[in-house]
This record gives structure tokens, sequence and C-alpha cells, in this order.
């Protein structure tokens, strides 16, 4: 296999919207200003009756979309996850999860790959807040495709749903056809020495990086966890007893994000040596995303140092 | 109008439930909830067409209670009105009660929505409307707001949506009862001009006083003959009936003791009397 093509994830997070729409009349799009930026501008032109744009106001478009959901749709609501996690997050919690309603939320510019637009616009939290809410369910997709059938994994399991997702380009790792399940991870390559879990941009990262430990004759696991919430429970313990250690790389703060999860998950079940991968009580900052990730170690190369780090600990 | 003197002994008999209710309870907010009881009394038995033997029922018309912590008068409201035994409203916010210290519809049937966290209701009822419009039924939503909770500035973004969706099946209710937790609205962060207001945010503006049956239902027909969203300003008094709780914040929350609830209890049925 050669180098990936490279899509944005917002793409596949479009093209979801789209297939939804096909699928199922009930499926409605609420925005807030940014979707041109987002592509769910391409679900209002194909279904300009059943989207609605309510300007500038994310708490209005959390809290209509609990509306509509009570009248019997199915909204998908979408801007950037810094927003619709944090600015909306009470009417997330009152309106949509105490309620237990049909309501589908996208948080669009995941992490410092966001890049150039800085800290105010990448969304490292939203993994945290939306995860802790009961009944809340949480997806980071790797890749385009692997987005867009988040999309369609939400629209099938009734409840609230948060779908996490990127603004720039990101090697494409699955065909066209990928399905995503709740509570299901995906071993994309099996090892022996290490697992190395990893959502959303990091994926490709601990790919590169157990190729790059292979070369030093450490073989790693490669996870791709895409169900935050509920985690792959079964198969992260399976993996780590034989392992016994693991690196957690998501482009998110550590705290409470896939790193806290797992790390929940080994205090309560399994505890062996765990290193992050993930930014620490900062915020981000400007640059390419190439040149931010870099600054914050999410890199391939991040991967595998932490790897050497995990294994040395565990002796 | 038929019938106000039925009117006025089912109000009578709410605000019996609330402060027997919140007795029990040991804890809750009668102001508010006492300050809004001619409006969902009118609203249950006189305006929305509902089935409280099917209170799923797809075709019928929607309230939701943004002012989330005055259910006491909304529970007495809807289990006179059939939705479930009166039995039930004693054990108020007690463990494992369908009536929780704010509204939660998965636990009461009859509850279009839960409610509590102020400033969202009116959004949440925008949607509402919105869906209904598009699946093609004329059920109408109405969206009880208190006057301290127009503060939140959330109620301003639904206010806005509800213009630019040209929503004329929703009404919203305002209780302006004129007093909030910590004082009198006006002072702490105030409201007026609010005719003007929803004015400008491109709503019909109708007033009514709240506690008057015959003023309350000539708002709600006028309501009907304009289209597009439209809000009714009910001059109201906290506490309304018990003249030691009225237009007063102390007791925006709390509980009578033994002394205090015989006083209120005599009070209301003095009214009882009066209007017998």
């Amino acid at each position: 296999m050669g180098e990936p093509g490279l899509r944005p994830t917002r793409e596949g997070y479009a093209d979801g919207l789209l297939e939804a729409g096909r699928r199922d009349p009930r499926v409605v799009v609420l925005d807030a200003d940014v979707s041109r930026s987002i592509g769910s501008m391409r679900f209002a032109e194909a279904f300009p009756g059943r989207a609605f744009n309510v300007g500038i106001s994310e708490q209005d478009m959390m809290s209509q979309a609990a509306g509509l959901a009570l009248a019997g749709y199915v909204p998908f609501l979408s801007t950037y996850g810094v927003f619709v996690a944090g600015r909306a997050w009470d009417q997330m919690r009152t309106s949509v999860c105490y309620m237990e309603l049909d309501v589908k939320v996208g948080g669009a510019h995941a992490g410092v790959s966001v890049g150039p637009d800085g800290a105010t616009h990448q969304a490292l939290e939203d993994v945290a807040i939306t995860r802790v809410l009961p009944g809340m369910r949480v997806l980071a997709p790797a890749d385009a495709p692997q987005t867009r059938a988040a999309v369609l994994e939400a629209l099938r399991v009734p409840g609230p749903v948060y779908i996490r997702f990127g603004r720039n380009p990101v090697p494409v790792l699955h065909d066209e056809d990928v399905e995503v399940r709740l509570g299901r991870g995906d071993l994309m390559r099996q090892g022996s020495h290490v697992s190395l879990v990893a959502a959303g941009v990091m994926v490709a990262e601990a790919l590169k990086a157990a190729e790059s430990l292979s070369r030093r004759g450490v073989e790693a696991d490669v996870i791709n966890m895409v169900s935050v919430k509920p985690l792959d429970e079964d198969l992260l313990l399976s993996r780590l007893r034989e392992t016994g250690c693991a690196v957690v790389a998501q482009d998110h703060q550590a705290a409470a994000g896939l790193f806290g999860a797992v790390a929940e998950l080994c205090a309560r079940r399994l505890p062996v040596p765990l290193e992050p991968v993930a930014v620490e009580d900062s915020f981000g900052t400007s640059g390419t995303p190439a040149e931010v990730r870099r600054r914050y170690g999410l890199t391939a190369e991040g991967v595998e140092k932490a790897a050497l780090k995990a294994l040395e600990r565990k002796g | 109008m038929e019938d106000p003197g039925s009117l006025r002994e089912l109000a009578v008999r709410v605000r019996l439930d609330v402060l027997e209710m919140i007795r029990a309870a040991g804890s809750g907010h009668p102001g508010g909830s006492l300050s809004l009881v001619e409006l969902l009394v009118h609203l249950y038995f006189r305006r929305m067409s509902v089935r409280p033997e099917e209170p799923r029922w797809e075709g019928r018309d929607r309230l939701i209670l943004s002012k989330g912590h005055a259910c006491p008068a909304l529970y007495s409201v809807l289990a006179r009105r059939g939705y479930f035994d009166p039995e039930v409203l004693l054990s108020l916010r007690k463990l494992d009660s369908p009536l929780q210290g704010h509204p939660d519809m998965r636990k009461l049937p009859g509850l279009d929505a839960s409610t509590g966290s102020l400033g969202q209701g009116l959004s949440t009822a925008c949607g509402m409307a919105r869906g209904l419009r598009l699946s093609g039924t004329d059920a109408h939503v109405y969206c009880v707001l208190g006057d301290g909770e127009l503060q939140e500035g959330s109620v301003w973004e639904a206010a806005m949506s509800g213009r630019t969706a040209a929503l004329g099946g929703l009404t919203a209710i305002v209780d302006r009862n004129g007093v909030q937790l910590d004082g009198r609205v006006d002072e702490l962060k105030p409201l007026e001009p609010l005719r003007d207001k929803w004015e400008a945010f491109g709503w019909t503006v109708l007033d009514c006083d709240g506690h008057d049956f015959g003023s309350i239902h000539k708002a709600f027909e006028q309501r009907g003959s304009v289209s597009g969203p439209a809000v009714i300003l009910a001059r109201t008094t906290k506490g309304k009936g018990v003249s030691f709780m009225e237009d007063t914040c102390l007791w925006h929350g709390g509980c009578p003791d033994e002394e205090e609830y015989a006083r209120a209890v005599s009070e209301i049925r003095g009214e009882e009397v009066a209007h017998g």
C-alpha cells in the first residue's frame, strides 16, 4: 500500500449528513453560521426545508434541536467544538441529555491540528466535557470515511451522540464502506510489547510510530478507539493483558480525554503503565497544523518516545 | 367566557395543593407557583387541546414551563386535569417520586419537556414549533417564562429565532410578578421597557391581568387573531393569595411552618368563601 491520500474529516461529516438525510426523512440539520466552513451547507442545499441556520447562537441551536427531537425529528447540529460543547454545554446537559433526546452534536475543528486560527478555535476540552454527561456517547473518528460512518452510526442508535472531527486534511486510512459501531474499537495492527491507543488524527501517527518501533524490534498494537464513550473495554483489556503497557494519544487535553477514559478503566480493572500523548494543561497556539502538532509532541515521534517510556516503566 | 366560577374554584384548589405539597416536601418555590395559578388553569382547562388519558398524543398542544421551579402549580393542574391521581401530589421532591424538584418529563407523563435551568425553554419551544409545522400538524406550543428569567441572554437568542422562523404556532407567556430570588427584578437588572423589547424582536405583544380569568381569556383570544410569534405579558403578584407571601422575594423559595401554613390555608379558603 502506498502513501494514503489526504482528506479533511469535516468532508466525511458532510458526506454523512447527506447520506443520513437520504436514508431518513426525520433527519434535520441545524447550523450556527459556520455551515460553509463545516460543509453542512451541502445538506441545506440538498434538503432546504430540513435545514435551519439559527445564526451565531449556539445555545439557541442546542435547545431548538431538543425541541425538534421532541417533535419527532432527528436533529444533527454542529459548529466548532469549542463552542458547541463549551458554550452550549448547559443546554446539552438539561435540554438534550437529561431528556434522553435523539440529538446528534457535531464538534468541528478538533484539537491543535486546527493550526493558524489559534487557541480560541482549537477544541481541546470537548471530549472531556461531553463524555462526562450521563447518556452522552462520544465518537472520535480517524479519517473522512470513518467520520461519514460515525454520522450514520449516530443516526442508527437512539439518544445523544457527540461526533468530533477536524478541519485539515489527514490521511485516509479506511475504505468508503467502513462501519463504525458504538463501543467498538478497531485493532488496526497487532503487536505484543506495547499498545498504542489513539483517536482522531493521532491514529495515523500511531501507525507510523508502530512501523518505526518495529524497526527497533518493538512490536506495537495500534488500536483506533473511535468510540471514546462507551470505550471498547473488552478489546482494551484483552490487549493490555498481553502487552502490559500502553500509550494513549489524542489531540485533546490529557485530562479527562481519551487518556483519562483509558486511565479510569485501567485504575478499576487492570493497572498497567500508561503514557499520554496529548496536550498537558495548556492552551494551543497559532502556526501551521504540522508545526503546532510538533510543538505539543502530537506526532509519530512523540508516540514512539512515549512507547519507549511505557516499556521502560513496565520493566 | 364560560363558567369563570368553576375556574376560580379550581384556582383555589390548586393554591391549596401548592401549599400542601410544599409543606409536605419541606421545601419548594411557593412565590412563583402561586403567581402562575390562573394562567395554568386557563391553559389546561380552557385553552389547550390535550388528552390526559393519552399524554403523548401527537396532536396535542404542548406547554413548556421554562421557569421550572414553579412546577408545584403545574403538577397540581395536571393532576386536577386528570393526568394522574392527586394523591401523588404529596410525594413532591421525595425520593423516587415522579414529581421531581424541577420537572422531569421522563418521570411524569403529561410534561412536554424537562426544565429547571433557566433560559432554555423558549429555544426548545421554537424548535418544537418548527418541528410541528414541518410535520404538518397545527398543534400549538406554549412556553411559560419568569420575568427574572428574561435576564438570561439565551432567551433573546430564542426571541430572535421566533421572528426569523415566523412561528405562528408559538406563544410565550411571561409571568411578570416583578420579584426574583434576591429582590425586585427591576432593581437587579431592569427589563423595562419590556413591551418595546419584545416588539423590537418582532413579536406581537399582548398583556393581561394574570389573576383575572376574563382578562386572560381575552389576551389568548387576541393571540388567535394574529400571525407570527406572540408573547403575553401577564401582570401577576408573586405569592398571590397569601398576604405574607405576596410581592416579596422572601417566599421565592421556602416552606411555611405550621402556623404560617394554617394562616395561608385560611386566607386561600377565605378566597373560596368570597367567590363561592
